[in-house]
């Protein structure tokens, strides 16, 4: 079977619904109402639409031969999803899963957020199809990602901080799913990667393969062949599987998922779940994650709260197993200095997620050499890390910028 | 071990129902939580249920999770869950349940985790998170161990969910009360009094309400339609405030609701 034709509930061993009884039949009814989406040209119109006229679809790609300098003169070329309306990817999954709310005639969204990103990009959707929203977020990252917080609540959305456990994304999702559980008959859950339940890594992949399915024929158009490699930073999964799943099927090109190396997978400090956890169930889904010896979950660490998730969606954990696609760690430092290089030699500052894909291409135009061709993701902006870098690099005026 | 079946089967002929007390392992320390839970059966708690700490409670509400984080804190580690299970069932005679989340279990080894809780005498396990879909490992192994799996049935659960709720469970099936997580509420719901109604279509032997009860009236209410009352936030809550005393002071409250009115 070819691989881009595998669906969920299950990704080999990875995957399935392990999710309290009480939010069965919302799971059921999102999954019926999506199957029948799917198949519904004037879902798929309206959608496309959506992507035209307020997204910016298709997104454009950037040859960036000053960058590719630094990375053994390789090509490279990066697919500008920092140039979607609000900023990254995660747009393109809220329309989709938005009109599904619209659909199954539920009035309130709710949706966890790590970096913001995912949080903003449903905001907008809520004011744009007049839906109630409400945002659970980490404290931790409430803090260190002020700036979306504003946008969230500039947008009409509710922000909720979340003060449980680690008080980062994990306990942001564990939050919604209490709300979730509670308020099913009015409320949808706009989940933002390919992590949770069935039909949520399936559903959120669909919606982002046009990232990839664009990428794969802008590349022919621009070079006349496929890619050597595709690269993307990997938090729960949405844009690198949105990239990496119009290829699937193409053997030659090579697939590498970056994830957050945090202070060294040698440390304890990463979110390098694929690199460093086992397998395990967390968030409704059998895949890798982050965990003790008894199976309690391990906080995870990135300088990029968008990364900063101990577990993993199910379809990558397929991906490495059968061996499609290979996983490594990205430093926070690799991440910051790359992050630095694009915004020197290009005049693109990268979300510090979407830097750990730019670091991973440094290091694979090294391996790979000249004659190969790079495709990165470019997944979302810097502007909401403005501040992380601004301290990281020490960039403002008045000593410390605490 | 024992089962709980035949005790709730017995709390129906001599009284309204079985009353059944929550409490997580560990919290405040693992000493008092042992010493609560035996203090919950000295007053009159049927059927005992340990919550394992766990990082990830989806299901559980403040109170509860405030305290399952203070165990953990505190260094709770699972092979505590059987020292707790071997040191209520030697000091009572009350069946105990393990309330666990599946990834402990899976970690530890479904089968081992079967036989190494039967060793302690525990009864069997609530899984507020596998649902029978998932559940096929567990089910084979607690056959083998002859313990009781607690499914849940919720008041949006399909017929054929109920169905499966009913058939797949062994000791009771938990009704919840309510579309919602763990925690004390005023008045517990009346989709309650329809799933209940539901289950014993299905044919259930044992059907068995939680999420919400806090007080004897709502006990005595719910033992009208259910074999059980489950009680947990509000036990946790007299732990927190008032020590091992004011939960059996509360347990003892709660256990007039099972009077035959
Ligand atoms: C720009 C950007 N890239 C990547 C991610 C990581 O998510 P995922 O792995 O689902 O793409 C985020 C998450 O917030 C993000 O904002």
């Amino acid at each position: 079977m070819a691989l881009r034709a595998q669906t969920g509930p299950y990704f080999g061993d990875f995957g399935g619904r392990f999710v309290p009884e009480s939010l069965v039949a919302a799971l059921d009814e999102l999954s019926e109402a999506y199957e029948l989406a799917k198949l519904d040209p004037l879902f798929q119109e309206e959608l496309a639409e959506l992507g035209r006229s307020y997204t910016g679809r298709p997104s454009i790609i950037t040859e960036v031969p000053r960058f590719a300098a630094h990375a053994g003169d390789a090509r490279i070329i990066l697919k500008r999803e920092d140039l979607n309306h609000t900023g990254s990817h995660k747009i393109n999954n809220v329309l989709g899963q938005a009109l599904l709310t619209k659909r199954i005639g539920k009035q309130r969204i709710i949706a966890e957020t790590g970096a913001g990103q995912h949080g903003v990009a449903s905001a907008t959707a809520a004011a744009l199809f007049g839906l109630d929203c409400t945002i659970y977020m980490g404290e931790v990252d409430t803090e260190r990602q002020a700036l979306n917080v504003a946008r969230m609540r500039l947008l009409g959305a509710e922000v909720i901080p979340v003060t449980a456990g680690s008080r980062t994304l994990k306990d942001a999702i564990n939050e919604a799913m209490r709300d979730w559980v509670t308020n099913v008959e009015t409320t949808n859950y706009l989940f933002g990667t390919v992590a949770g339940p069935h039909p949520f890594p399936e559903m959120v992949r669909d919606f982002q393969k046009i990232i990839g399915e664009e990428a794969r024929e802008q590349v022919l158009a621009l070079t006349g062949a496929l890619p050597t490699a595709v690269a993307a930073c990997v938090g729960g999964g949405s844009n690198a599987i949105g990239i990496f799943h119009a290829f699937l099927d193409d053997t030659d090109v090579a697939l590498y998922g970056f994830e957050a190396g945090g202070e060294g997978v040698e440390t304890s400090r990463h979110a390098a779940t694929i690199s460093k956890g086992r397998p395990g169930v967390l968030h409704g889904a059998r895949s890798y994650l982050l965990q003790d010896e008894d199976g309690q979950t391990i906080e995870s660490h990135s300088i990029s709260a968008g990364l900063d998730y101990p577990g993993v969606g199910p379809e990558h954990s397929w991906l490495s197993a059968i061996g499609r696609a290979a996983y490594r760690p990205i430093t926070d430092a690799a991440a910051m200095d790359a992050l630095r290089l694009l915004s020197r030699t290009e005049g693109i500052i990268p979300a510090i997620e979407s830097a750990h894909a730019l670091a991973g291409a440094l290091e694979l135009g090294r391996e790979l050499g000249p004659e190969s061709v790079i495709l990165v993701n470019l997944s979302g902006r810097g502007d909401k890390d403005m501040e992380t870098a601004a301290r990281y690099f020490e960039l403002l005026d008045g000593g410390s910028a605490e | 071990m024992r089962n709980v079946g035949p005790v709730i089967r017995e709390r129906n002929e001599q009284a309204a129902g079985a009353l059944i007390g929550y409490l997580p392992v560990g919290f405040p320390t693992l000493d008092e939580s042992v010493e609560a839970a035996v203090a919950l059966v000295e007053h009159g708690v049927d059927v005992l249920e340990l919550g394992l700490p766990y990082s990830d409670p989806v299901m559980d509400g403040p109170v509860i999770q405030a305290a399952t984080q203070q165990a953990l804190a505190n260094g709770f580690r699972l092979a505590d869950g059987f020292e707790a299970v071997r040191r209520i069932t030697e000091r009572t005679d009350a069946p105990v349940l393990i309330m666990t989340y599946w990834n402990p279990v899976v970690q530890y080894g479904v089968d081992r985790f079967a036989d190494d809780l039967a060793a302690a005498g525990g009864a069997g396990l609530i899984t507020p998170d596998l649902i029978p879909d998932e559940g096929g490992a567990w089910i084979a192994a607690s056959e083998r161990a002859g313990l009781d799996r607690v499914f849940l049935a919720a008041p949006t659960s399909t017929d054929a969910r109920v169905r499966q709720a009913v058939e797949s469970s062994r000791g009771f099936v938990y009704a919840v009360s309510t579309m919602g997580i763990t925690g004390a509420r005023t008045d517990v719901d009346s989709a309650a009094r329809a799933l209940v109604a539901r289950l014993h279509e299905a044919g259930a032997e044992a059907a068995c309400v939680g999420l919400g009860i806090s007080t004897a009236a709502q006990v005595a209410e719910v033992l009208e339609y259910a074999e059980g009352a489950i009680v947990g936030s509000a036990l946790v809550r007299a732990l927190a405030e008032g020590g091992v005393a004011a939960a059996g002071e509360l347990a003892a409250e709660l256990a007039r609701g099972t009077r035959i009115q």
